[in-house]
């Protein structure tokens, strides 16, 4: 599997995309710090581009890179190597090189002009939101044969979990207003990932804010430590399950 | 070598494969013909495991391959269309399926240098044309000298030359005591290197018959007409019936 | 002004010629009590090193009490340790620990009872029900002393240093931690509280009500269960004060309450739930402060009227301000918001457009608090960006017609 994955990530590292995406958000990140002489508000514009480009760029590069790649799959199957050792070393390959772009782009220049805990977290976010978003596509790959059919599964997969789940989420808040729903909200988020990541990044900036409401289960979740593991463990469900279903799902897959 | 008994295999309501059985021996070069989707396709695949079958098994060497993966190391393949990632060289191709296939330490490298693969082997594959990509195929495929060589459509996008040198060695290989298996629209190929003949049509196995047997039943000599004669009688047989 | 009343007990001690010494240490039980008897008006009773039991020493004589290496005074929970009733006693150099606790009487460690320049420094006190307890006195100094209790509830504890009824009084550089309240005044005016640091009292850092014209400058108030709460005060001032970190639903860096004609200047907000909130208040005036990652920067109820905010940096806050009705009768002018993203076209360094500092977020989750799960969603953003070009729930007279383009350099 290292091997497959060696060659997939010396591949794509050299993908034009991959290194358009690099510098489009190293440009990006650069003079989004460097304008404002509050990096805090760098941080935040920051924070809005990995939430909405990370998962959108990955669900359909990924995509159309795993579609692109069925022959070359093919070939490798061909050999004498297990089926899910060549789908989860293309997995990775693809995973690394996006993480790496990201980490690269928007990494480097945070960094180097204001490294801090807030930093890190957004880092952590992005490159989470890479390995789910790269893993959904995996499992959109292995569920339907036609490419096209799965491009448009991967658009509708990015604006559901960056858009309109949320909408329905705030649709829910205010019908329900009356009823005790902290715990159901929070349940509920937990099944997009996109949330979980931004509510990571909201633990760091805005614990003072969350901490005055008299939503007992704000404070005690979400002020204290409990609260970013519990999103990075759920983020990490959010690798996992995709995965085990791909590697499921394409065990019985006919090529 | 090679025993498929009684294979079926459906595409929701399509029968891709039915209730095939065939017996593929050592030393013999088998040409899969039949119309587009008659089956041969889903036939290779079914035997490199990358279709499931619905019924029936495969046994290669006389052990039936399930969810065993090992097997494969006994087979060299050359797909249809051959594309790989774009931004790897000719030479990471083959140096990463050398690193795949650990197991086998002896290269059959005579068709790289023959087909002069090895003079361009630092071009990415996203600068070759089809019918390079081909060549790169075939010499994947005999790299690791197989028992068993599955070619799909091998001579499809090559050039005359290059044609002639896989032929040879494909011929070379079978009296080495090896298996070929190809599938090929273009019979005229097939002349001189194949000695048996699958014909598949609708998933269903119309006939396994040497090309002797064949050029005694029709006194043909090109293989393009045996075909064709064959298909006559058997035709004229289920209209008289 | 501290000094100016050193001074004065200086020049006092001098011209008292016939002053004995007395030497007290810890070979008999109420060894400090017996030696009392012994002192006159202006004589000083050097205490040793040494644990001492007593309760309730009082001290009725002109005096001046001084400890040799911290000597122990340990009420072991029963009573209260030293009471002051005569002016003019200076108490400095002991550790007083172990008060008592009742609910009929505040117990404290020292207590001083209608007197007057009474001098209270460098004292550790350790674990006691009140720290010191001013009560009708004036003039008075508590200066750099150490009081650290580890109060766990409201009901069972005391305040740091509580004075009531008192006028004149000087609190400068002590350090007050785990009590009810770090620093207590009811009643208490013309007083300065300067350089204090107050820190993990369980309720208020400070505390003050119906306490007028006194001034509050470069204290810290860092950690409180509630932030600083100004009740029911006239003319208070407060500068250079940092409030930092005081979190919870009901923490605020400052409360005020039915405040009037004040002024809250070059202050430091740090990482507080709510920066200033303010209720009935009016003619505030908060100048050059600074509010850096709070939750909200100001709350400011509808019932506040004629308060200016002017030349404020707001750094990274949450939300800048937010406020519970349509209503505003307060100015904002001139101050630094970061969030602001209008032009100046003309270079004047001055925004062309208003800010209109409360966001249409803040406005939801007012009413909708578990809405907040939202914030900073690409959905909110659409939201608060389209109310920008149509404003409809956001208070159109709460604005800033002068916002800075540059944040200003208060510190």
């Amino acid at each position: 599997m290292k091997t497959i994955m060696k060659y997939v990530v010396a591949d794509l590292i050299r993908n034009k995309v991959i290194v358009v995406y690099a510098i489009i958000l190293a440009v990006l990140s650069f003079s989004v710090l460097s304008i404002d002489e509050n990096p805090a508000k760098g941080l935040l514009s920051l924070l809005n581009v990995t939430l909405l480009f990370v998962p959108l760029i990955s669900i359909l590069f990924a995509t159309i890179y795993y579609f692109n790649s069925i022959e070359f799959i093919e070939l490798l199957l061909a050999q004498p190597v297990r089926r899910n050792k060549v789908l989860l070393a293309e997995y990775a390959g693809l995973t690394i090189s996006l993480s790496l772009a990201y980490l690269l782009g928007v990494g480097l220049p945070v960094m180097i002009i204001s490294p801090n805990l807030a930093a890190i977290t957004l880092l952590m976010s992005g490159f989470l939101l890479t390995l789910i978003f790269t893993a959904i596509a995996l499992l959109i790959f292995v569920l339907f044969k036609d490419k096209t059919k799965g491009i448009g599964a991967a658009i509708a997969a990015a604006m559901f979990f960056t858009l309109l789940f949320d909408g329905l989420l705030l649709i829910f808040i205010y019908s329900f207003n009356e009823y005790p729903i902290d715990k159901a909200v929070l349940g509920i988020t937990a099944f997009n990932p996109v949330d979980l990541a931004r509510i990571l990044m909201l633990l760091q900036l805005d614990v003072a804010v969350l901490m005055g409401y008299s939503g007992a289960l704000f404070k005690k979740f979400l002020g204290t430590g409990t609260g970013s593991v519990y999103v990075v463990v759920c983020m990490l469900f959010w690798v996992l399950l995709p995965l085990l279903l791909s590697v499921r799902v394409f065990r019985k897959k006919d090529l | 070598m090679i025993h498929i008994n009684a294979l079926t295999k459906s595409f929701g309501s399509f029968k891709a494969l039915d209730n095939i059985s065939l017996n593929f021996a050592k030393g013999r070069t088998v040409s899969l013909l039949g119309p587009n989707g008659s089956g041969k396709t889903t036939l290779i695949k079914s035997i490199l495991g990358l279709v499931i079958p619905d019924k029936g098994t495969i046994s290669i060497n006389d052990k039936q391959i399930g969810n065993d993966w090992q097997y494969r190391s006994h087979i060299g393949y050359m797909p249809q269309i051959g594309r790989y990632p774009e931004n790897m060289t000719i030479g990471q191709v083959i140096k990463m399926i050398k690193d795949i296939r650990k197991d086998n330490v002896q290269y059959d490298e005579e068709l790289i240098t023959q087909l002069g693969v090895d003079k361009i082997s630092s071009k990415t594959m996203r600068s070759l044309s089809g019918g390079t990509r081909q060549k790169v195929s075939a010499c994947l495929a005999f790299l690791f000298s197989p028992g068993i060589l599955i070619l799909d459509e091998p001579t499809a996008g090559l050039d005359p030359l290059a044609s002639e040198i896989l032929k040879d060695k494909i011929i070379q290989e079978c009296n080495k005591g090896k298996l070929v298996l190809i599938t090929s629209h273009i019979l005229s190929d097939l002349d001189g290197i194949t000695n048996d003949v699958v014909y598949l049509q609708d998933g269903k196995l119309i006939f396994y018959k040497s090309v002797d047997e064949l050029q005694h039943m029709t006194s043909e000599t090109k293989l393009n007409k045996m075909i064709a004669s064959v298909m006559r009688n058997e035709h004229a047989k289920t209209a008289h019936v | 002004m501290p000094r100016l009343i050193i001074t004065i007990l200086f020049i006092f001690f001098v011209f008292n010629g016939n002053a004995k010494t007395i030497v007290v240490r810890a070979d008999k039980a109420n060894a400090i009590k017996n030696a009392l008897a012994y002192c006159a008006d202006g004589d000083t009773l050097t205490i040793e090193k040494g644990l001492y039991k007593e309760q309730d020493i009082l001290v009725s004589k002109r005096i001046t009490i001084l400890g040799k290496d911290y000597p122990v005074i340990d009420g072991v929970k029963k009573g209260q340790l030293i009471v002051v009733v005569r002016d003019s006693v200076t108490i400095s150099g002991l550790q007083l620990q172990n008060t008592g606790r009742s609910s009929m009487t505040d117990m404290a460690a020292i207590r001083l009872q209608n007197v007057k320049s009474v001098s209270v420094t460098n004292n550790k006190l350790v674990n006691n029900t009140y720290g010191v307890y001013l009560q009708n006195s004036h003039y008075c100094l508590v200066y750099k002393n150490t009081i650290k209790a580890d109060a766990k509830d409201e009901l069972n504890s005391g305040n740091g240093i509580h004075a009531w009824k008192s006028t004149h009084l000087l609190l400068q550089s002590n350090n007050i931690s785990g009590h009810r309240d770090g620093i207590y005044f009811e009643f208490v005016t013309d007083s300065r509280i300067i350089n204090n640091t107050s820190t993990e009292n369980i309720r208020y850092g400070l505390h003050f009500m119906f306490s007028h014209k006194d001034v509050y400058t470069h204290n810290s108030f860092i950690n409180n269960g509630s932030g600083v709460a100004v009740m029911y005060s006239k003319q208070v001032e407060m500068y250079y004060n940092t409030f930092r970190h005081n979190w919870g639903d009901a923490s605020y860096a400052i409360l005020l309450k039915e405040i009037a004609d004040s002024k809250i200047e070059h202050n430091l907000f740090d990482k507080n739930t709510v920066g200033i909130y303010m209720e009935g208040t009016s003619r505030i005036q908060v100048l050059y402060n600074e509010f850096v990652e709070n939750g909200w920067a100001m709350r400011v109820q509808s019932s506040c009227d004629n308060n200016v905010f002017e030349k404020n940096n707001f750094l990274s806050n949450s939300f800048d301000v937010a406020t519970n009705g349509t209503m505003m009768l307060n100015t904002f002018n001139n101050n630094y918001w970061d969030k602001y993203d209008g032009y100046d076209l003309d270079k004047n360094k001055v925004g062309d457009v208003p800010y209109y500092p409360v966001s249409m977020y803040s406005v939801v989750t007012e009413r909708v608090p578990t809405a907040m799960i939202l914030y900073r969603s690409f959905l909110t953003d659409i939201m608060n960006r389209v109310e920008k070009v149509m404003p409809s729930i956001v208070p159109d007279k709460l604005k800033d017609d002068n916002p800075l383009m540059k944040s200003l350099k208060l510190r």
